[in-house]
């Protein structure tokens, strides 16, 4: 199955850093259509105005968090087949098993390379 | 249903009156310290001769012990406690939000930097841009460092926190027993709350690959 490049991808960070890194990584992996928000609630909103094929999240932010989000996401009709991939820095097996149950496509811990950047992408959008 | 009292009962009552019981029974409700150690010093004197062996040892404990706790709050005192949370403790967490805000200055130079190579690496071919392109790769996911230390030093401050509120009941402990039976204002932690830890250290964490087996365990 090819994957669209040109797809509207939103990315969700409270940290203005990790935004800028997620951005760049993506464009090397030409991915260059890329939205930015800095919490869930402002990715909500641009989540039901626009078109996205994908939204990357991290979950610790205020004040929805990347899991209120995903829940969000998955209880709007228009929205819940959004493939979300989480990536935080929450490593726990209870934190793993929690974002599956609310639904999330794929989940990549901090720090993390571009590769597996690349391959949670391509696996997540092939089942899509 | 009462009766009305007649205008010489009145009068009476409205008078201010000598209470001797009542002026005692004051005295009692709000006792002297001092005055109490006295007592039982004096009570302790006049025991002396008709404890046993086994008696005497046990008040000698606790006399000792006594002595001991005074000891520490002598010591608690003089350790200047309060500095601990008037100054310690605060400047502590400025410092730390001190690195936080110069590694993540430090950190946009070098991303700035790597997206000037990035456009350079735009107009190069072949294994020069191949090459370029690796590096600003590495450079990005190394960047992605200023995240995690700033989540760590988050939790450190918070911890210093916890550790400013403990200091302060230990004090309230020292001047007032009410105040330190009084537990701290806290947030009851909802169920998610419970799962924001930020980093987990290296020998503890789960790794990218034990998550993926989680996740496909689901499947």
């Amino acid at each position: 199955m090819s994957i669209d490049k040109d797809m509207n991808i939103l990315i969700v960070d409270d940290y203005k850093t990790m935004l800028r890194i997620i951005r760049n990584l993506l464009k090397q992996i030409d991915f260059n259509n890329v939205e930015e928000a800095s919490d869930g609630s402002e990715a909500l909103a641009k989540l039901r105005t626009g078109q996205f094929g994908l939204v990357i999240s991290d979950w610790n932010m205020q004040p929805m968090t990347g899991l209120q989000l995903l829940q969000e996401v998955r209880a709007d009709a228009r929205l819940k087949a959004t493939p979300f991939i989480m990536i935080t820095a929450e490593s726990k097996a209870e934190n793993v098993v929690a974002a599956k149950q609310a639904g999330v496509s794929n989940y990549i811990v901090k720090p993390f390379n571009a590769e597996t950047l690349k391959e949670k992408i391509e696996k997540v959008l092939a089942h899509a | 249903m009462h009766k009305p009292l007649s205008g010489g009962a009145a009068a009476r009552l409205a008078r201010p009156r000598h209470d001797p019981l009542g002026e005692r029974l004051a005295a009692i409700a709000t006792p002297d310290r001092a005055e109490i150690e006295e007592i039982v010093r004096t009570v302790f004197s006049t025991l002396h001769g008709d404890l046993s062996a086994k008696d005497a040892k046990l008040l000698a404990e606790v006399e000792d012990l006594g002595r001991t706790i005074a000891a520490a709050k002598a010591e608690i005192a003089a350790l200047r406690v309060d500095d601990i949370t008037a100054s310690h403790i605060p400047s502590a967490t400025d410092e730390l939000d001190a690195i936080v805000a110069h590694t993540a200055a430090a950190t946009n130079s070098i991303l700035e930097v790597c997206e000037m190579l990035d456009v350079a690496a735009g107009s190069a071919t072949g294994a020069m841009a191949e090459q370029l392109n690796d590096a600003t790769t590495r450079i990005y996911e190394a960047c992605s460092f200023q995240d995690i230390t700033g989540q760590r030093i988050s939790k450190v401050v918070l911890t210093l926190k916890t550790i400013e509120g403990k200091v302060a009941q230990i004090l309230a402990a020292f001047s007032d027993p009410v105040a330190a039976e009084t537990p701290g204002a806290q947030s009851a932690p909802d169920a998610e709350a419970a799962l924001l830890n930020g980093p987990q250290l290296p020998m503890v964490a789960m790794d990218q690959s034990e998550i993926d087996r989680l996740l496909a365990s689901f499947e």
